[in-house]
């Protein structure tokens, strides 16, 4: 079993209110030092073992976890700690 | 996680653990004599739910006893999980308000989505499709952040469920004062549409009938939440966040469809929503009303964590959850239905002869209670009550006349207290339009939604000023119903019914039970001289932070009929040249008015005081009843009612809109009276001149006080001379403007 | 003529695309659950608005994925029509049916009110009844409604001709104004705001009609000049 993290964050260029919104918020509790925030998703999966994990993880990004018209996203793998 | 196999019913007793789930020794000792036995944890547990304020209605059911609740048109009265009213061509009303005041308090999202997800299942597990959401709200005044951060997540959790589930949120009001600070308000309302064959009753009838669970699995969420709502708000609110549940709207609108579904089979016998108490109050309920027994095997029901108890899966208040009846043998009809839409719908108990509630899991039995006990047979008390120290002192005071030097500013004052000023910011991020039935948005007096395929429309309001209520419960009582009313009224549509949301402090104080006890009293003779009956309704109790109470709030929701769209009237005025007409006198009554809030400054302790505007039920039933003729006739081309901030406010609204109307107005007497006070049974009419006499003939206590220009001003001329002289725009401009002005000022 | 409005798991608009379609302009019209469903026999195709699958993940992004849209591409390789509106849309550019994507709306607030709308194209299927740059109001009721796409599709959108409807006063954001846009072969039109909310005066507008009757006036003059 594998545990897979797929971190997915709008594109560079693509306006964030709600990261324009949570900076302003920050700057107006002091944190001046705040340039940026960027707000994104998280997503957890517990995918079976598969020989080309990485490849089936792209494909589940590109169909559907991720929009490519406005997100990055990137995803590491390793394996799942079972409890 | 509490570990409740480890408690034995000898160690209840003996630490007293009964107390921490809300039970008083009385009530303990009484369940010992009911059982014949100590109760075990579960059962406990059980016990604590089902004798809560929040379900059993312990100590507001003497007063409940009081409002009338019948009438002809009346199909259901309180009692099922909604009241439902006749409005002719096989077609009915169901509707019913209910709070979620302490979830709320601690997690403002949640809290209020949640209330809303559980109004609309009380509507259609009644078998009706639910067609309009109306919301009553309270907040402290919008200076604190906290305040704001309430009131801000409590919108958008109203909005972010509602709009999902999609029935349009088409109206509502919100009012701000101090009491509410530590402790908002969030009463939310549904309104459905059904067809008397349709009608569904929450009952587990026929011997050996499978009970059927379905929608979202069982979590630990929220958990002794209808005990948390019948206590106060703990110092520290977020100590009790695990008993706030988490709403899931897509769940919901499927669990609509699917119920609305099942119901067109005659395998279903009885069906009712997992709301308070959950599964131990929705399964006892329909056992007691039926006169049957219920035995279910909890291992069956669907679960979402690990390692349940038999404690957490009655106590748990997830979301999204049905119960239902079904006919022995023909459970896979229904479980098909559910299936069509993603759902689980699973067979978890029989309904059995012995009027016992049997639960088992893992093999053995954890609960073995008489149904009786549970529902019908809670400890009922009546509280003692004693007439507030305040009252009397203010049933004292002479009324004196406020000082107001500039009549202008003071409307600029007026309009921009977020309690008046639009709520534009508020009902914008509701969908206030899906099902395309809504003939009146949010913003004026009363909703309208039509109904497709007749010529008909229902007329819907929440009201309650709470400020006369404080002052004085009775005459407050009596002016919130009939608000309600003339809202309904204005409108075009004759009144049918209402449900109220009672809100008040803790109810074992003597001078609380006297606001509840005085309040309801006011409100049952205003339902009477009204001939609104009280068809459904919801109490909640211990509203108080740090020991002070909210102000008395028993919100009334009403509901009326338009018979034909043709006497749809606005509450705008329509055309250049109508005459204004005022129905009713106004005289210098100033308690609990918006005046006197903008007038007692910040840091003062004791904003209103005095006495409540007087109402007089007789005069109030008779205007109401002539205006409702003249517009019949049509004779009205607007309606509006006075209400806070009395005609000057009035007038105002009457013209904030994109038509780019003015008035010209006149007055005689004492301006601060005739433009502020809150004189109640006044409303604002304008007339074609050539309806003049028709109008007059019809309505006794009219007079013209001024005329609907085109100018784009608000003028009002006082004994002769000019007293406001204000451009439209610039009014509407701070009227539209102010709660989002306030929301973003720093504190 | 025969319209399916296509029904999936938390639609919330598809009986009143029905009720435009069948009760107000008289036409045939199903709602078509998104499963086991058989599109063939049907002549246009409403896609209506709600929260599909709850908006959870993106809107739109998991019934887009679903059977129904393999079906639904069909019926545009077919030349015939598809009118997404709001959630509708958003699925429409979640399977790539149209260009660009939506995200929240700049103020992250949900809105819903009466918004005026500028028909810069009435040459489509969908907008022929209207007159070119007529502004008509249609209610808006969104929270992703801020359409964006880079600057060669945007650029690419309008050499063909592509926006359909725009707002007068933008109230989300949207890249140029863009309330609609249209697909390169011209039937395929997705918009956030609701013609189907605006087909009676009663309900506040009738100015979305017209969009109905665009698309059955265009099928009668088809179907009348292929018999």
């Amino acid at each position: 079993m594998k545990k897979v993290t797929v971190f997915i964050t709008l594109k560079e260029g693509v306006l964030d209110p709600q990261g324009k919104a949570i900076q302003a918020s920050l700057h107006s509790l002091g944190f001046q030092e705040v340039a940026e925030a960027r707000v994104g998703k998280y997503i957890e999966l517990q995918v079976e073992d598969h020989e080309n994990v990485d490849e089936r993880v792209k494909e589940m990004c590109d169909k559907l976890l991720a929009n490519p018209v406005i997100e990055d996203y990137r995803f590491e793998v390793e394996e799942a700690v079972r409890t | 996680m509490l570990q409740t196999f480890d408690i034995s019913p000898e160690q209840i007793e003996a630490e007293q653990l009964y107390k921490e789930m809300g039970l008083s020794d009385k009530e303990y000792d009484m369940v010992k004599v009911i059982l014949k036995r100590q109760p075990n944890f579960t059962e406990t547990g059980i016990f604590s739910v089902m004798w809560s304020e929040h379900c059993s209605y312990k100590t507001s059911k003497p007063l409940l006893k009081k409002f009338p609740t019948k009438a002809p048109n009346v199909l259901q009265g309180p009692g099922e999980g909604a009241g439902i009213i006749d409005i002719g061509d096989d077609q009915a009303v169901v509707f019913k308000i209910e709070s979620h005041n302490h979830p709320s308090a601690v997690e403002p999202y949640q809290g209020a989505a949640t209330g809303v997800g559980g109004i609309i299942r009380d509507i259609f597990s009644m078998g009706a499709r639910p067609i309009a959401l109306m919301n009553s709200l309270r907040f402290g005044n919008l200076t604190s952040e906290r305040v704001k951060y309430l009131f801000k997540e409590v919108v958008h959790g109203i909005a972010g469920y509602g709009n999902c589930v999609g029935v349009p949120t088409v109206g509502g009001e919100v009012q701000f004062d101090d009491s509410y600070e530590g402790n908002p308000l969030v009463n939310a309302m549904c309104v459905g549409l059904i067809n008397h064959d349709e009608i569904q009753k929450g009952i587990a009838a026929g011997i050996g009938n499978t009970v059927l669970y379905a929608g979202a699995p069982t979590g630990r969420d929220g958990i002794h939440g209808a005990t948390f709502a019948s206590d106060d708000l703990a110092e520290d609110a977020n100590k009790d966040r695990p008993a706030v549940q988490v709403g899931d709207p897509f769940m919901e609108k499927l669990l609509i469809e699917a119920s609305l579904e099942v119901i067109h089979s005659d395998a279903l016998v009885g069906m009712q929503d997992m709301g308070a108490a959950g599964l131990t109050s929705s399964a006892s309920e329909m056992a007691s009303k039926a006169g049957t027994g219920m035995e279910m095997n909890l291992d069956l029901v669907p679960q979402r964590e690990l390692n349940m108890s038999a404690y957490e899966l009655m106590l748990s208040e997830s979301q999204e959850r049905m119960l239902l009846v079904v006919k022995k043998g023909r459970e896979q009809e229904i479980t098909d239905v559910f299936e069509k839409y993603g759902l689980q719908a699973v067979a978890v108990g029989e309904v059995i002869e012995e009027k016992i509630f049997r639960l088992k899991q893992h093999g053995g039995i954890v609960a073995d209670i008489p149904v009786d006990a549970l529902a019908e047979e809670a400890p009922v008390y009546q509280m003692p009550s004693k007439k507030a120290e305040y009252f009397k002192e203010f049933q004292q005071m002479e009324m004196e006349i406020p000082v107001v030097t500039d009549y202008t500013e003071m409307l600029g004052k007026l309009l921009e207290q977020p309690t008046i000023a639009s709520k534009e910011w508020v009902y914008n991020q509701y969908d206030s339009m899906v099902q395309t039935n809504t003939v009146v948005t949010p913003g004026s007096d009363a909703a309208i939604v039509r109904i497709k395929g007749t010529d008909k429309a229902l007329a819907i309001t929440t009201d309650c000023n709470s400020r006369y209520i404080y002052l004085d419960p009775e005459t407050g009582g009596k002016i919130a119903v009939a608000e309600a009313s003339r809202n309904i009224v204005c409108s075009g549509a004759k009144p049918l019914g209402l449900t109220d949301g009672l809100n008040f402090g803790n109810p074992t104080k003597p001078e609380i039970f006297w606001q509840m006890e005085k309040s309801v009293d006011g409100m049952s003779e205003a339902c009477r001289a009204l001939g609104t009956p009280v068809i459904s309704g919801n109490v909640s109790l211990y509203n108080e932070s740090r020991g002070k109470a909210i102000f008395p709030t028993p919100v009334v929701g009403m509901v009326g009929l338009l018979e034909s769209l043709d006497h749809l009237t606005p509450s705008y005025f329509q055309h250049e040249g109508d005459l204004v007409f005022l129905i009713g006198e106004t005289k210098a009554e100033f308690g609990g008015s918006e005046l006197q809030n903008v007038l007692a400054g910040k840091d003062s302790d004791e904003v209103y005081s005095g006495k409540a505007p007087a109402i007089d039920l007789k005069t109030e039933a008779k205007r109401q009843t002539q205006l409702l003729d003249a517009i019949h006739h049509g004779v009205v081309q607007s309606a509006h009612d006075l209400a806070e901030g009395g005609l000057a406010v009035a007038l105002a609204e009457s013209i904030f809109n994109e038509k780019g109307f003015g008035v010209s107005a006149y007055l005689d007497g004492d301006m601060t009276v005739e433009l502020f006070s809150e004189t109640q049974s006044r409303f604002l009419v304008t007339v074609k001149p050539e309806d003049e006499k028709r109008f007059t003939e019809a309505v006794n206590d009219a007079r013209q006080i001024g005329v609907v220009t085109s100018d784009s001003t608000y003028s009002v001329t006082g004994n002769g001379k000019k007293v406001i002289e204000a451009n439209v725009h610039t009014l509407c401009k701070r009227w539209k403007g102010a709660i989002s002005c306030l929301l973003k000022s720093k504190a | 003529m025969k319209f399916a409005v296509i029904v999936f798991p938390g639609s919330n608009c598809d009986r009143d695309m029905y009720h435009a379609v069948k009760e107000v302009l008289n036409e045939e019209a199903d709602l078509v659950w998104y499963e086991n469903s058989n599109l063939e026999n049907y002549d246009a195709i409403l896609l209506p608005g709600g929260f599909s699958y709850g908006d959870y993940l993106r809107s739109g992004a998991v019934a887009a994925t679903s059977d129904v849209m393999k079906q639904i591409k069909e019926h545009v390789a077919k030349g015939k029509p598809v009118l997404g509106v709001c959630n509708g849309f958003q699925i429409l550019l979640e399977a790539g049916l149209l260009p660009g994507a939506m995200l929240r709306n700049k103020d992250l607030a949900f809105m819903c009110h009466q918004e005026a709308l500028r028909v810069v194209n009435n040459r489509t299927l969908f907008t022929q009844s209207y007159v070119e740059n007529e502004v008509v109001r249609f209610p808006i009721a969104h929270g992703e409604g801020n359409y964006f796409c880079d600057e060669e599709t945007l650029n690419d959108l309008k050499r063909h001709n592509q926006i359909v409807f725009t707002y007068e006063n933008n109230p989300n954001g949207s890249t140029a104004d863009i309330a609609g846009i249209i697909n390169k072969q011209g039937n395929v039109l997705g918009l956030m705001p609701h013609p189907e909310r605006a087909v009676e005066a009663i309900i506040g507008s009738d100015d979305g009609l017209n969009v109905f009757q665009s698309i059955v006036r265009n099928w009668r003059e088809s179907h009348v000049a292929n018999v």
